[in-house]
């Protein structure tokens, strides 16, 4: 796949990987909490006193979640070395090598803010971790912990299609609105996990959040049937956020099911990890569609092939502004 | 170059940064022992009234769901040949209900400071299960949590009136003594390296407290003359209370009911 993108091809692709491997992070965290193991590893940053502890029952989930938030960081933190100097060559190739024609700069403005950005978030995971272990799980703490790692996960993918559509432009104000309503979803999911809060609230701000994903995917897709770039991405969207739905409804029902069960169950621990997953990957996908529905994204095509049709559709390779996208 | 060792090196500080944690984790707060000032008053065994009774289970017994403890091999092997049952609910075998924790919740004179009972308390950790699963205490008194396992446990009791601590053990550590300043029926406590071990603790103010055992009864003793709420309490089936009246040297019988 070619993207005239503003990225280089190496970058793109280490900072696809950042992200996959947050991803994983992202489940080995719900892995923690779904076995009820975040406490098995009662001392930080050490694990039972050493580099490595003996790895049985709990211990197993909670230390390999440490090693990956630490590799995790330590590859943000190259991420962020690498697209703060990565500078395009003046005859509009990449360092790779790639040509970009019409390329805009390097994204060493917004896209280097992101990556520090993504720095500080993990870094403050990480110290949020030490605070619910040194501080025997604080509510706050922890709720904290599962919202920066989404946030976390978010600013990854933002970094990722950054790197293939730029980063300068307008937002559009639905797909924005989008996202944050997912990210809400995702704080109060962590609030009913850690009992501060009934399921009532997670679920109606399921109903709000998927009405909104509708709302702003449904208009996105119907605008741009014939563009892909907007297409697929709105129906990921769509896709990955249906079956977060059901994703919550199967873990509501494992928790009535096995709620006198005396230690986590597979099928309970399977739907909350799942649920917890595929949150991340739609917040993260709201993310990608809001950067991508911007006027400006992908404006190295912009312009010359984009066709909007008596109907509103826009056809062409080009990127499709949604027709309430700012001008 | 040197900008990424920078990084990498910023990054690994600040991750493990504080190294030397092998410091155990904080532990328990606790209030004085005895009061301070005057005599703490013990119970008149002698000359003070009793009160005995049973936990009796009625209906069907429930079947208890069998502990999966494969996530820790030494775990398994303690349980060989016999794969232990939750103990979430313990009939035993004249009908009775073990693990109910009994005390005197109101009745008791206001300004009177009682003194701790003698004799150690204790919870094991043993075949990866908390022995006993239920005990009591009193305010300010010491009890001690040992590893009988081949294997490591964490102990995290959740109180929500007491402080909150979070502490390792490993095989043939010593045994560690702890207490809680205040009274709270109950403490739930739990292991997060093996997830079905779960015991409770109830602490209260005052030495008139009993646990149920294999035959089900309680016995309560030394208790001065006066009018008293009872309370029983099960993990499962939650709490349950009763008046008596109990003069000097006299002997009451209460008996507590749950059903399936």
């Amino acid at each position: 796949m070619h993207l005239n993108s503003v990225g280089s091809l190496w970058l793109r692709r280490y900072a696809m990987f950042v992200a996959c491997c947050t991803f994983g992070l992202v489940i080995a965290g719900g892995l923690v909490t779904s076995n009820d193991a975040a406490l098995s590893v009662p001392d930080w940053p050490l694990s039972w006193g050493r580099l490595v502890p003996t790895l049985e029952g709990g211990i197993r989930y909670e230390f390999a979640h440490r090693v990956a938030a630490m590799l995790v960081g330590l590859l943000t933190v190259g991420l962020a070395l690498a697209v703060g100097t990565e500078k395009p060559l003046p005859d509009g190739r990449g360092s790779d090598g790639t040509t970009h024609l019409h390329a805009e700069p390097r994204p060493s403005g917004s896209g280097s803010w992101l990556a520090w950005a993504a720095v500080a978030v993990v870094l403050a995971q990480a110290a949020l971790g030490g605070v619910a272990v040194r501080f025997v799980t604080p509510a706050w703490a922890t709720i904290a912990h599962a919202a920066l790692g989404q946030l976390f996960f978010a600013i990854l993918v933002a970094i990722c299609v950054g790197l293939y559509a730029g980063y300068g432009g307008g937002w559009a104000a639905p797909t924005v609105v989008c996202t944050v309503a997912l990210f809400s979803q995702t704080i109060l999911g962590a609030c009913v996990r850690y009992g501060v809060m009934t399921p009532v609230a997670h679920i109606v701000g399921a109903l709000f959040a998927t009405m909104l994903v509708m709302w702003a995917g449904l208009n996105i897709l119907l605008q741009n049937l014939e563009n892909p770039r907007l297409r697929r991405p709105a129906l990921v969207l769509l896709s990955i956020t249906f079956s977060q739905v059901f994703l919550g409804i199967g873990s509501y029902m494992a928790r009535i099911v096995y709620a006198g069960a005396p230690q986590p169950m597979p099928v309970l621990v399977l739907f909350t990890v799942a649920h917890v997953a595929v949150g991340s990957l739609a917040v993260g996908a709201a993310v990608a569609l809001a950067m991508l529905a911007r006027p400006n994204a992908f404006r190295v095509h912009g312009g010359t092939g984009c066709r909007r049709t008596p109907g509103g559709r826009s056809t062409g390779c080009c990127c499709c502004i949604p027709s309430w996208a700012p001008a | 170059m040197k900008k990424i060792w920078m990084g990498a090196v910023l990054a690994g500080s600040l991750t493990l940064g504080g190294c030397g944690g092998d410091k155990p984790a904080e532990t328990a707060k606790t209030e004085a022992t005895a009061p301070a000032g005057g005599a703490a008053a013990t119970p008149d065994e002698a000359n003070g009234g009793t009160i005995t009774g049973k936990v009796a289970f009625a209906g069907e017994k429930p079947k208890m769901a069998t502990l999966d403890m494969s996530a820790n091999p030494a775990c398994e092997r303690a349980h060989k040949g016999s794969p232990q049952k939750s103990e979430e609910v313990v009939v035993n075998e004249n009908g009775t209900l073990k693990y109910t924790f009994v005390w005197v919740k109101s009745g008791l004179p206001a300004d009177k400071q009682w003194a701790v009972p003698a004799g150690t308390t204790s919870l094991d950790q043993n075949g990866c299960m908390y022995k006993p699963r239920v005990i009591g205490l009193m305010t300010g008194q010491n009890f001690e949590i040992k590893n009988s396992d081949p294997t490591n446990h964490n102990i995290h009791p959740q109180p929500t009136v007491n402080t909150d601590w979070n502490e390792s053990q490993s095989p043939g550590q010593a045994p560690m003594t702890k207490s809680f300043g205040r009274q709270e029926v109950m403490i739930p406590v739990k292991c997060n390296v093996h997830p079905w071990m779960r015991a409770y603790i109830g602490v209260v103010g005052h030495p008139f407290f009993a646990v149920t055992g294999d035959d089900g009864t309680f016995t309560i003793k030394g208790l001065p003359p006066g009018t008293y709420v009872i309370q029983s309490w099960h993990e499962k089936y939650g709490p349950m209370e009763q008046t008596v009246t109990v003069g000097a040297k006299e002997s009451k019988t209460v008996e507590f009911s749950y059903k399936s």
